[in-house]
């Protein structure tokens, strides 16, 4: 009896030691390279500034009377509606294109995830790029749309806030693809059946049955779109040449140009609170859905 | 295919949406004219020019030490961190913790390294961008081994050890190359991470060594040129040779 014990507790000390040197160096990386970073920014937001950049240890909610000046809540606001547009665009042009690729035979289907994947590995900059390039006043739109006599002037395309939505789209639509791909493939194709068996048209079948059994994949790359876009300040600066302001392009300039860090850290709060108050949405839901439907 | 029907649209739309982009710049970077929408003729004298760029080669120096670098240290804790979370993890709590990074916005992750650095005076170059790219790169080996671990059979590991070998052996010998495709497809996909970071990169980096995506920041915000464009084909050429080898490994951890 006792050997036993002496057996199991030194096999569950070998385990604890085993799971300690597997799960310990990379929890601890992470703990000190990202959650120690994400409490010190939640920390930030509280004190004051330096002088020169840094911190002064004084408490104050100054920061966040601040983020509360209308300049910087309109700038907020149309964060929210640039990302909300393109999270929208993403999930029409997205939501066909998941669906048709989940109809595709078996061999085509990987070759089109792959190539919605793709151009998402390369540089950000390089794909930013691209569209100063094509939608540049002699670039190749302007120059089609003059040849093709449908405009007599090239257009102002670049440094507007649908340039910057343009950009925003191209940079995160294969997120919105995945995501709604695996929860459309995963659909029993019975159900489908059953309802157009049942004399339902092929739109009531969308609406009743995919789509409210795919919603969870929706949320899911709604998700993944909007939160990179809404913290995003490249896009903004190189498409929206300095003339659509994001929340992202604020915080960065407080940090490497106004030097108030405690004020920028207070704004990627504000931003962090609106992208949990997201997740939250987002697992309450797709909680409900796979939890039995409208009925639940 | 012929059930498509009007889905035809959309996909043709979007394919296109995606690739058109990078057909022009691809076409651009063979423009023998200076003058970036005049085509002048083919000729591959911007790519000749690239590899005499100082500021360039200096770019890509350092994002290869720092793309490297992290994805050695990336490979070994992400790979340690599937097995043990796979072994030994009770709740989904940690899984979700290790996949954090994946989905954290990087100018969020890119600020806290910066406070963090600073406040413990640590001076801000290579190394620095390198941990940096450590946090997420980890993240993506680890969702990469973990899949394939599902799928690996435990009795080998459990013969190595009734036959006497001891964990750490069985764990070499045994475990790493069973999950070798895998550990090979996330580190691909970590290097590609690393070698194309910018917001992070742009935080947490020294003043004298810019990486090439903080280099080619610098130059895109002058405008266009042919030499860019031979560089961006260049440097997608690189991430679609990457990609597609991690896609074919990982196909191959499915399919096994």
């Amino acid at each position: 009896m006792s050997q036993v014990t002496t057996r199991r507790r030194r096999g569950s000390r070998l385990a604890s030691g085993e799971r300690l040197a597997l799960t310990g160096p990379g929890l601890l990386y992470l703990t000190v390279f990202m959650a120690v970073p994400l409490v010190l920014v939640l920390v930030y937001a509280f004190f004051q500034r330096g002088r020169f950049g840094g911190i002064v240890w004084t408490p104050t909610l100054d920061n966040f009377v601040r983020a509360l000046d209308p300049v910087y809540v309109s700038v907020l606001g149309s964060s929210l509606v640039i990302a909300g547009i393109t999270t929208l665009l993403a999930v029409l042009l997205g939501y066909p294109v998941a669906y048709g690729i989940a109809k595709l035979p078996a061999r085509w289907r990987t070759v089109a995830l792959v190539l919605v994947v793709l151009p998402f590995w390369t540089n950000f900059l390089i794909r930013t790029y691209a569209w100063i390039v094509l939608l540049n006043s002699e670039g190749p739109f302007n120059k089609a749309l003059l040849g093709l006599g449908i405009v007599d002037e090239p257009l102002g395309l670049l440094y507007t806030p649908g340039a910057v939505i343009v950009g925003l789209l191209y940079a995160y639509l294969p997120l919105m693809i995945l995501p709604l791909y695996a929860s459309i493939e995963r659909l029993d194709p019975q159900l489908r059946e059953a309802a157009s068996n049942l004399g339902a048209t092929p739109w009531r079948t969308f609406r009743d049955v995919t789509l409210p059994l795919t919603f969870p994949g929706v949320l899911t790359g709604c998700l993944f779109v909007f939160v990179p876009s809404l913290g995003n300040f490249v896009v903004p600066e190189l498409l929206g040449g300095g003339k659509t302001v994001m929340v992202g392009n604020l915080i960065r300039d407080q940090f490497l140009k106004a030097r108030d860090w405690p004020f920028g850290a207070t704004l990627a709060i504000v931003v962090i609170a609106f992208l949990v108050l997201l997740f939250v949405l987002q697992s309450w839901a797709s909680r409900r859905v796979s939890g039995g439907g409208r009925d639940a | 295919m012929r059930s498509l029907g009007w889905l035809r649209l959309p996909m043709v739309v979007t394919y296109v949406f995606l690739y058109l982009p990078i057909l022009v710049l691809v076409v651009l970077s063979f423009n023998a004219s200076k003058q970036p929408f005049t085509w002048g003729g083919f000729s591959t004298k911007w790519y000749a020019e690239l590899a005499g760029n100082a500021e360039v080669l200096q770019g890509l120096g350092n994002t290869l030490i720092v793309a490297v670098g992290a994805t050695v240290l990336s490979t070994a804790l992400g790979t340690l961190l599937a097995v043990g979370l796979h072994r030994h993890s009770k709740s989904n709590l940690l899984d979700a913790y290790a996949l954090v990074p994946a989905i954290l916005p990087d100018l969020v992750l890119g600020i806290g390294l910066l406070v963090l650095f600073t406040l413990v005076s640590m001076t801000l170059g290579l190394y620095s961008v390198l941990l940096a790219h450590v946090v997420f790169g980890m993240a993506f080996v680890t969702a990469v081994v973990r899949a394939r671990l599902t799928q690996v059979d435990p009795s080998l590991e459990e013969a190595s050890r009734d036959l006497g070998a001891g964990q750490v052996s069985t764990f070499l010998r045994i475990t790493v190359p069973g999950l070798m495709p895998a550990i090979v497809a996330g580190a691909l996909l970590a290097f590609t991470l690393s070698l194309d970071e910018f917001v992070i990169a742009f935080f947490t980096n020294g003043p004298s060594s810019p990486t090439l995506p903080i280099v080619i920041y610098s130059m895109v915000r002058f405008g266009v040129t042919p030499e860019i464009n031979a560089l961006a084909s260049i440097l997608m050429l690189v991430s679609f040779t990457a990609v597609i080898s991690a896609q074919r490994l990982t196909r191959l951890t499915d399919t096994v």
